[in-house]
């Protein structure tokens, strides 16, 4: 995948050649750390806690979602198979004559309608989501450093792609170092 | 003059709402200590639930073997007869599915209105609301006579070249709740898979850590997952939402669209859907208070939790008692003799008098003690209150199919109702059902939403205790 401007729609999914990681034990330095590595000109830096922290996404600046767009589609075309089934079935395939209502009855065709689209709309979330987060995915290369195991319960990590272009060998992890890592690591590449 | 005239009014002060009484979380650990409480029936559990669920699996047996011996000897096991012909499996079908909704009131229309108190609970109540959705679905498929033929409602390219009548009420019903279901089971997962790598992380075991990671996808809580995440959340819960207005809508057409005096009403979807929402709060408290007590969740599921309920528990009981007095009232100003028979002599007096008011006693008259802040903040009386009300859920269906239809236009074809032994096994074994999956879901799946916890407990510590998005914050 050619490198993006605005950032890869996940900043992780992609690692040539390994990243640096750095593991925190607190929100605020957590935090801290990702405004200071933003301000130092870092771009392809992910950032993974145990639960959504607002500040760092603001920070972390993604494209546009495209999942309305995907479910809003998928909508549209629940609505168009669930009303041609009705349509097939009773006015072309197998026309039933039921106290002579019409074949084509309308007002009853858009309860399955309503079923079916919300169904296809719920089904491209899904799908489109899990698309999204390239998952399911067994193994990361982050799952290879010591503790992230804690990530999901009361760990802060950062992680920046080595071929960042300001990533540095010897100044890198010296600076998330210094911004209280707790301990900083070299994590392999994802290929 | 016009340059007055111009002038807007003085603005009177903004009237907001009174701050909520009772705090939204209580406890006062850290993020390991909150992990490790909502966890714990992950490592292991207890006596008490081993009891429960032998318990639970005596019942699951029950249903099998009263499912089996339906469909072995036919429907004839049953105590339906003509004119009755729904009775118990159609009361059972429309029990389990309204519960159904309160699940999805809360997880989804509670996550777009921005009530934090939802957060605890919710899981649990997405978890009844699928558990609750796999019983309903039983009942009309044993209901069919020949279960093995339902893919009939189904629209497929038969080789006869039949397919369903869609102007019939029967394939709305298999739309309306398979769709339910599905988004619900996806919504739910969605919601759980942070949780599951949570649990991942937590279990000791390989094969724990095995399983947790094969069902948690590889999810490492970075933050582009956690905002995709919560943009598929609330669109999900946006798809959801009309389902909480409509599945019970569509239900209630099975009814509303047939003629029989005490059916034939507009009243019926709005009349159903408070209902179902109504007797779903009361299993979600059912199912609450014990566990909040059984793993000492004071601090999570608060005095806050059972006094939000327990108000919109009153709610819907005061909509619903509405919507008793106006179908009467209708009946009464429609003139039509067959509907005044019904409701003003049939369902109060005739032969299932008893039921109906003792419906009317659990339904209008219990949780009117709900107006007392005492009550609404008991875990005893709440759970009696919540039992009562569900019980009254379930009468009231009996009252509705069985009155209506056991004395219909033609008094030459009345007949009376019994339930058979084979009808009470089921709705008894259904709930063994329920309750069997309701504990292995608590011994396996992480059953408040640890992240969504530790969210809030991060975003009340930065706000100084201070709810966000509420006119106080």
């Amino acid at each position: 995948m050619g490198e993006r401007k605005s950032g890869c729609p996940m900043r992780d999914a992609n690692w040539p050649s390994g990243a640096y990681a750095a593991e925190f034990g607190d929100e605020e330095l957590f935090v801290a750390a990702v405004k200071e590595l933003s301000h130092q000109g870092y771009v392809r830096v992910e950032a993974y806690s145990p639960y959504p922290v607002a500040r760092v996404q603001s920070l972390l600046r993604e494209p546009r979602s495209l999942l309305p767009v995907v479910v809003f589609i998928g909508g549209v075309i629940g609505a168009i198979i669930g009303y041609g089934i009705q349509w097939i079935a009773n006015v072309v395939s197998y026309p039933l004559n039921i106290g002579g209502r019409p074949p084509h009855a309308v007002p009853a065709f858009v309860i399955p309608t309503f079923e079916a689209t919300v169904l296809c709309a719920a089904g491209a979330a899904f799908i489109g989501l899990f698309w999204a987060l390239h998952l399911p995915r067994p193994w990361h290369p982050m799952f290879e450093a010591d503790d992230f195991d804690r990530v999901m319960i009361d760990r802060f990590w950062i992680a920046i792609d080595a071929t960042d272009p300001a990533a540095d060998r010897t100044k890198t992890p010296s600076l998330l170092n210094a911004l209280h890592a707790e301990r900083v690591l070299r994590v392999p590449s994802l290929q | 003059m016009t340059s007055a005239r111009l002038e807007s009014p003085p603005a009177a002060p903004p009237v907001f709402p009174a701050p909520p009484e009772y705090p939204v979380l209580t406890f006062t650990g850290e993020d390991r200590e909150l992990t490790d409480r909502l966890l714990a029936p992950v490592r292991g559990v207890g006596i008490a639930w081993w009891s429960l669920f032998l318990i639970a699996c005596a019942g699951t047996a029950l249903f099998v073997f009263c499912m089996w011996y339906t469909v072995a000897k036919g429907i004839g096991t049953w105590g339906n007869n003509i004119p009755t012909a729904w009775a118990f499996a159609i009361t059972d079908f429309v029990w389990w599915i309204g519960i159904g909704h309160a699940g999805t009131f809360i997880s989804a229309f509670l996550l777009l209105l921005n009530q934090h108190w939802r957060a605890s609970i919710n899981r649990i109540a997405e978890a009844m609301t699928i558990f609750a959705l796999m019983n309903a679905g039983l009942f009309p498929l044993l209901h069919l006579g020949r279960p093995w033929f339902f893919y009939w409602l189904i629209p497929y390219p038969a080789t006869m070249g039949v397919w369903p009548n869609f102007k019939s009420a029967l394939p709305w019903d298999i739309a309306a709740v398979t769709t339910y279901l599905t988004v619900s089971l996806l919504f739910w997962y969605v919601g759980l898979v942070p949780d599951l790598a949570t649990a991942r992380d937590y279990v000791r075991s390989r094969f724990g850590r095995m399983a947790y990671g094969v069902f948690a996808l590889g999810w490492r809580g970075a933050s582009a997952e956690w905002r995709k995440h919560h943009i598929a959340s609330v669109l999900l819960a946006a798809l959801a939402t009309p389902l909480v207005v409509s599945v019970h809508s569509v239900v209630s057409l099975d009814f509303s669209i047939a003629q029989l005096p005490g059916w034939h009403s507009t009243i019926f979807p709005p009349y159903f859907v408070v209902g179902a929402i109504y007797s779903g709060f009361a299993m979600v408290l059912i199912l609450l208070l014990p566990l909040r007590r059984a793993y000492r969740l004071e601090g999570i599921i608060t005095t806050r939790h059972l006094d939000a309920m327990a108000k919109l528990t009153l709610t819907m009981a005061l909509m619903l008692t509405y919507a008793y007095v106006v179908e009467a009232f209708i009946a009464w100003y429609s003139g039509d003799p067959h509907e005044r028979f019904t409701f003003l002599s049939e369902r109060p007096f005739g032969t299932y008098a008893v039921v109906y008011w003792l419906m009317i006693a659990c339904n209008v008259v219990t949780p009117q003690i709900l107006w007392f802040k005492r009550c609404r903040t008991h875990a005893g009386i709440l759970f009696a209150a919540a039992l009562a009300i569900l019980t009254g859920m379930w009468l009231e269906r009996f009252i509705i199919i069985v009155t209506s239809l056991h004395r219909d236009f033609l008094s030459s074809s009345w007949q009376g109702y019994a339930p058979t032994w084979v009808d009470l096994g089921l709705i008894l074994g259904s709930v063994g059902f329920f309750a069997m999956l309701f504990l292995l879901f608590v011994r396996f799946v992480p059953f408040v939403g640890i992240s969504e916890m530790k969210r809030l407990r991060h975003e009340l510590a930065a706000n100084g205790g201070k709810e966000v998005g509420l006119p106080h914050a």
